[in-house]
């Protein structure tokens, strides 16, 4: 008789230790980092594709229906989605997943910050991110700590898969670093080398492969390219003999392509999240891909 | 990291403090100072840890190293004084909640409109107070101030975590009928409010009141679908009731799937009842039902976008003198053709809930222009043909300018 009661409690176990957590990332980055820690433990869904602006994704209600099932949502922070995930937490009637609760990570917390405004803030300027730039994830060392904070949570939320976690973790950690001194490798040749970018994303990319961003194609943050300003840039990069344009994949080219035509630049498409092109599947390869696009770019000049 | 050694000192001082003070009594046996070596060895491995703890955590904090110098000639305005590093801290500021406040200013030209709006007006200020309440609630407050009045909009609890999977919200709110009733006027994709709206579903105020509104996600494979009840006190512009218990009910199911990644339809079916102004056991009953297709190429979402749209509303209104079935229904379009560039346009018809036999019937075309995510210039043109027979022909111009808390978009 007790067998028979406990054997219906056992099977809920079994089952319940066999069961993935449902990780959803915000962004596809903070999904491929979810994967790289959680491996088959975790089943990963992300909210902004790689391709698309991540300030402007549409608050669609399938996505509610991906909040509504998860044990964690990984936000990328720092305002980037201030315009669409609220809703979608608030209505997903998920509480595990609320702010302050155990299932919600958010990931800038212990990550390299830059472009922190510290005077005054206000719109005139654009639109700024008063917590700082948010495109922090294309820092490797940055994608290390999303990772870390991420074994944290998960092994937080699945004590019994803790070691699992760990492992994954060690292993992303010692493939990360050895893909960090092939990087480091490839851009090598290009430290201190200015360049020009659309939008303000490429500051940690910048700044960890040692590249000098002198200007950006949008006047301010998040407004749109003005004659006056593009013809401002055209003349600052003749005089500093700006050879490398980079334009987020999200953002219409003519305005990019007839200042390279102008200057002489390379006008490069670089996506700056994973999922940006089709090549690019996991954290590691969205480096390989711009790293080398961008030795490739750099280098011809 | 030099804060950090006096602090290692004090550790190692406080650490050995009991050994001071044993060493001051009388000589203890061997095995005792064995035991609080081993004690003390212990505590200072302890506090060890945590200190590295401590510094590991700092490290990661401060391990950031200043931006780089500024270039010798920035073409884009920085924010000023860029470094790196943490949020800095809001102080006690930061249980304030969010607050925008919402100008819309509207000015109208044309003639033979019975119920012409002046021509230059700042229509509404619209203040927005946004936080959440503790770790089972949020609150929302809208504060409008307009040339009737200051009123509360908006005021409301919501509790998204309740059991069930069900989402409850408290207070005074724009009723989930159709999807223009849930609408603030600042969010509308027009300077005005279409003709079943004021007709049939009280115009700019709509069917909103103090009540109480529960919401549940219904699983199922095929789409998002989403049912809502609501109760309300019944005495807006649409229900009036003079007795307490007469409450207004409102119930509405929407079902939404995405086509493609670009695409997506949303479709409501809603229901309205309660009593009317004739009097005790008079009843007001709306059904709507609605339709909105959405594009947007996810590459290009910044530029391009699609929005069809329209809702059919049906009216029983009970009179003394026989019930009166009315129909009104808008359908409208809006394309985005360029990052700050939409054009739009609207058809228009709706009966008169007192009097069905009168119907008004118009049609719009939209210019808008956005300087940026917190300002819009609209332009309309608006040709309305009157059930008594005459014929409005209007130009409407709104500029809203918004500051404050960046807001979540409207989906």
């Amino acid at each position: 008789m007790k067998r028979l009661l406990f054997a219906p409690i056992a099977v809920m176990m079994a089952s319940s230790a066999q069961a993935q957590l449902r990780v959803v990332g915000a962004t596809e980055d903070m999904a491929a980092i979810a994967r790289e820690v959680g491996g088959d433990k975790v089943k990963v869904d992300a909210i902004a594709r790689g391709y698309q602006d991540p300030h402007f994704v549409e608050a669609k209600p399938s996505f509610i229906l991906l909040l509504a099932k998860a044990d964690l949502l990984i936000a990328v922070g720092r305002e980037l989605e201030v315009s669409w995930l609220p809703p979608l937490v608030t209505q997903s009637r998920n509480a595990r997943i609320q702010p302050g609760s155990p299932g919600y990570l958010d990931a800038s917390q212990g990550v390299r910050i830059l472009d922190v405004p510290t005077g005054t803030v206000t719109r005139a300027m654009g639109d700024v991110h008063p917590s700082g730039n948010p495109h922090y994830w294309l820092d490797p060392g940055n994608g290390r700590k999303v990772a870390q904070a991420v074994k944290a949570k998960l092994s937080e939320l699945d004590r019994a898969n803790a070691a699992y976690y760990e492992q994954r973790y060690a292993d992303f950690d010692r493939r990360l670093a050895e893909a960090e001194k092939r990087w480091d490798a490839t851009m090598a040749p290009f430290k201190g080398m200015k360049i020009v970018t659309y939008h303000r994303s490429w500051t940690n990319f910048a700044d960890r492969f040692g590249l000098d961003v002198i200007g950006f194609v949008e006047p301010k943050p998040g407004v749109p390219p003005s004659p006056q300003h593009t013809i401002a840039l055209i003349k600052a990069m003749k005089a500093q003999g700006i050879k490398v344009l980079l334009v987020e994949p999200y953002f219409d080219l003519k305005t990019p392509n007839s200042i390279g035509r102008e200057t002489g630049a390379a006008v490069l498409v670089l996506p700056p999240s994973v999922g940006g092109e089709k090549v690019i599947t996991d954290y590691i390869k969205l480096f390989d891909y711009d790293v080398d696009k961008f030795a490739r770019a750099a280098g011809a000049r | 990291m030099g804060i950090i050694r006096p602090r290692r000192f004090f550790v190692l001082f406080v650490s050995l403090c009991p050994c001071l003070a044993a060493s001051a009594q009388e000589p203890a046996p061997p095995d005792d100072v064995q035991v609080l070596r081993s004690e003390i060895q212990a505590l200072r491995a302890d506090y060890e840890r945590r200190l590295a703890d401590l510094e590991a955590r700092l490290g990661a904090l401060t391990a950031a190293t200043p931006a780089p110098p500024p270039p010798p000639a920035p073409v884009t305005e920085p924010p000023p004084a860029l470094t790196a590093g943490a949020t800095p801290p809001a102080g006690g500021k930061v249980f304030n909640p969010d607050i925008a406040v919402i100008g819309n200013f509207l000015g109208a030209a044309g003639h033979d409109s019975p119920d012409a709006p002046p021509s230059l007006e700042l229509n509404e200020v619209e203040a927005t107070f946004q936080a959440v309440v503790d770790p089972y609630a949020r609150a929302d407050f809208f504060l409008a101030f307009s040339p009737e009045g200051a009123e509360v909009e908006e005021g409301f609890v919501t509790f998204p975590t309740l059991p069930g999977g069900l989402l409850a919200k408290v207070g005074k709110m724009r009723g989930s009928f159709g999807r223009v009733n849930q609408m603030h006027d600042h969010v509308l994709p027009w300077t005005d409010r279409p003709l079943v709206a004021t007709s049939l579903l009280g115009g700019e105020e709509g069917i909103s009141n103090a009540g109480v509104s529960i919401s549940r996600l219904i699983q199922n494979p095929v789409a998002f679908l989403e049912a809502t009840g609501e109760v309300y006190r019944g005495d807006d512009d649409v229900f009036s009731t003079p007795e307490r218990d007469d409450l207004t009910w409102v119930g509405r199911l929407r079902a939404y799937r995405d086509l493609t990644e670009s695409t997506n339809l949303d479709l409501g079916g809603s229901i309205a009842y309660g009593g009317n102004e004739e009097g005790p056991g008079f009843k007001t009953r709306l059904v709507g039902a609605d339709l909105t297709f959405r594009y947007r190429p996810l590459r290009r979402a910044i530029y391009k976008r699609l929005v069809g749209r329209t809702e059919a509303v049906w009216s029983r209104r009970e009179a003394p003198g026989g019930d009166a079935n009315a129909f009104g229904l808008y359908v409208s379009g809006e394309y985005q053709f360029a990052r700050r560039w939409f054009a739009g346009a609207r058809y228009d018809y709706a009966e008169r809930p007192t009097a069905p036999d009168l119907a008004d019937e118009g049609g719009s075309l939209l210019l808008t222009f956005w300087p940026s995510e917190f300002s819009q210039v609209r332009t309309q043109l608006r040709r309305t043909r009157f059930g008594e027979g005459n014929t409005a022909n209007e130009f409407l111009f709104q500029l809203l300018f918004s500051i404050g808390a960046h807001g979540a978009h409207a989906f």
